[in-house]
């Protein structure tokens, strides 16, 4: 289920881990698709996106939270709720391990927030993936937490937006993660028999368990740009085809045209985009 | 390994090294035309046989299990739905593009009642593996089950699924064809259907591939067979960075993925045993213990009506999760709201 992802989820300029400079953390950030040297705070202001190419940089769910929302309109839900480690995993590190030193570096309990919010004037409940945390992967407290919002927004017939970024299920949770896909789908056929309306906002990447649960259900889905979606990662498809991938396979466009998403957006426009859709469903 | 005088000791696996000079021993005893003059020791070996497996079998690692579950012999869905239903209608296609052999659907007659099956089907011989690609279904697999499983709902029919699959396939034409959303749908759509589902995993649950088909108000796994949310050599290969024995065993032990263990998880509600040396040494008892659950199971589903059964299936999925609360605070909200 989890897959890798294809780039790692230090490679954010800004979460790089501290002594291991990938990215320089200067006043100057190199492009990672067109090289361009650029100014960090003229790409900060950009929302994250290359001026020269239209790359977009993956972002931290408290920077999406701050594009998405109208200023200090954000109330989150649940934000002591944390992991703990029903199994007890150890893999070349113990798990705990790795969940200290996700939260030291991304000032989170967990991967994802969520709360109230509004977007251009319309109240939503939000909730944003956090794939510096781990990749994003869901384990107990991000089902739960994506759970709890979907039952408080059909509890208020408010409309829902998930931004999603995951590598997929959380393995050091193993079946406890497998479930939450269960677990928030089922919260989904609620909200659908309440007529609730769900935005699948899906961004790179979003693969694995969380592709084939809520991210792929929502009534309207939205991709940003060139984001990597799919089920399976590019690595483990190639390992059993053996053979190249067609270009641009299992990018945000390429996903579009097989049909299973509505609209790939660029991130400038998706407070507009969002709002339109919400407007357009009458919540 | 050669087969020695054309017996199945080459299908054993490494740590069953103990029984394999019995096995030759009892075999070549009934292989004989005066075989009869033998019974009395040919009992005595099986029994002295039967002995050491179980003890075998009770010490097995779940690295041992995995491989139990994998075995070239261990029953299959389409072996299950043959000796376990009579009169098997067989109904193929998902509608909108093909016909999955690797998930087998249709209806059927067990004990008394008429039902939906939904199956996993790995193939047998090497040309049947390649068909149903070694049980990973496509998504056109996920949506003919949805399809069937729509179709038990207007009549009434309760649903079993069997689940035997290392995960649904991942190849270009199956991401193409949205094999997330298949799968997602299925979720969805098995959380609010209106008729009992009971599900058996009977030999791999791998991920999502497997949950596609395991949303049911009632889940049980044989004893030797794994569910996890990822094969341990793919959890070896990412988070030891290299599968091998080693760490294939070490990342099966992580994983929790044995039914004992899923079942201490409250993940699955029972565990079916097998016989003395697993499922592939006695078919006929394996079916009849999976008959007779999902019998009982569909008996007392039936006595509730379908929006029960709704209600109770979200309320089961909905308590699934380990959370704490941090910083803790006392008077704090409970971890899972009911
Ligand atoms: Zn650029």
């Amino acid at each position: 289920m989890t897959q890798v992802p294809s780039r790692s989820w230090t490679d954010t300029p800004e979460l790089a881990p501290k002594g291991k400079k990938a990215v320089p953390e200067g006043l100057w950030i190199r492009c990672t698709q067109c090289a361009a040297m650029l100014f960090r705070k003229s790409v900060e202001n950009n929302l994250w996106v290359c001026p020269e190419c239209q790359h977009h940089f993956r972002v931290s769910a408290r920077q999406r939270i701050m594009q998405l929302t109208d200023p200090g309109s954000f109330e989150p839900f649940n934000e002591r709720m944390a992991p703990v480690d029903p199994l007890r995993f150890v893999d070349l590190r113990p798990y705990t391990d790795r969940l200290k030193l996700a939260q030291k570096r991304t000032g989170q309990n967990d991967g994802v927030q969520t709360g109230n919010a509004f977007i251009k004037g319309r109240k939503v409940i939000l909730a944003c993936m956090d794939f510096p945390f781990l990749g994003g992967s869901m384990g107990s407290v991000v089902g739960e937490k994506i759970t709890r919002a979907i039952i408080e927004a059909g509890d208020h017939d408010l409309p829902i937006v998930i931004v999603a970024s995951s590598g997929g299920a959380r393995m050091m949770e193993s079946g406890f993660s497998l479930m939450q896909m269960a677990k928030t789908s089922a919260a989904l056929a609620r909200f659908d028999d309440q007529a609730g309306l769900f935005i699948s906002v899906l961004t790179d990447p979003t693969t694995g368990g969380v592709t084939a649960s809520f991210a792929m259900l929502g009534d309207v889905i939205l991709a940003e740009p060139k984001a990597l979606i799919g089920f399976a990662g590019p690595r483990v498809i190639q390992q059993t085809i053996r053979q190249e991938l067609p270009e641009g396979f299992q990018r945000a466009e390429f996903v579009l045209q097989c049909g299973f998403i509505d609209r790939v957006v660029p991130r400038s426009e998706l407070r507009s985009e969002i709002s339109r859709i919400i407007d357009y469903a009458g919540k | 390994m050669a087969k020695p005088n054309g017996h199945t000791a080459s299908y054993t696996l490494p740590f069953e090294q103990p029984v394999i000079e019995l096995e030759k021993q009892i075999a070549l005893l009934e292989d004989r035309d005066d075989s009869r003059d033998f019974a009395e020791e040919i009992q005595k070996l099986r029994e002295s046989r039967d002995g050491i497996l179980d003890k075998i079998y009770k010490n097995l690692s779940p690295w041992d299990i995995v491989r139990v579950a994998r075995h070239a012999k261990r029953p299959q869905s389409a072996d299950y739905i043959q000796l376990m239903c009579r009169d098997f209608c067989e109904l193929h296609g998902d509608r909108h593009f093909g016909d999955d052999p690797a998930m087998i659907t249709g209806f059927g007659r067990i004990g008394p009642y008429k039902v939906m099956i939904i199956a996993h089907q790995k193939g047998r011989t090497t040309q049947e593996k390649i068909t149903c690609h070694f049980g990973c279904a496509h998504p056109e697999g996920y949506r003919k089950a949805l399809k069937k499983m729509k179709l038990a709902e207007k009549f009434g029919l309760p649903v079993v699924s069997l689940i035997d699959t290392p995960g649904a396939y991942p190849g270009v034409k199956a991401e193409e064809r949205g094999q997330a959303e298949a799968i997602a749908v299925n979720l969805r759509e098995m959380s609010r259907l209106r008729t009992p589902i009971v599900c058996v995993v009977i030999g791999e649950g791998g991920s999502g591939g497997a949950l596609g088909i395991a949303v049911g108000d009632r889940v049980a796994m044989l004893e030797y067979s794994w569910y996890s949310v990822i094969s341990p050599e793919g959890c070896a290969a990412i988070l030891w960075k290299n599968a091998n024995e080693r760490t294939n065993s070490l990342a099966a032990n992580a994983l929790a993925l044995t039914a004992r263990e899923n079942l201490a998880n409250g993940l699955i509600d029972d565990v079916i045993r097998e016989p003395i040396g697993g499922a592939h040494r006695d078919i006929p008892a394996i079916t009849k213990a999976i008959q007779d659950w999902i019998v009982d199971r569909i008996r007392e589903l039936k006595r509730s009506k379908p929006e029960t059964l709704v209600q109770r299936r979200y309320e089961k999925l909905r308590r699934i999760g380990a959370v704490a609360w941090h910083p803790p605070d006392p008077g704090d909200e409970p971890p899972v709201d009911e």
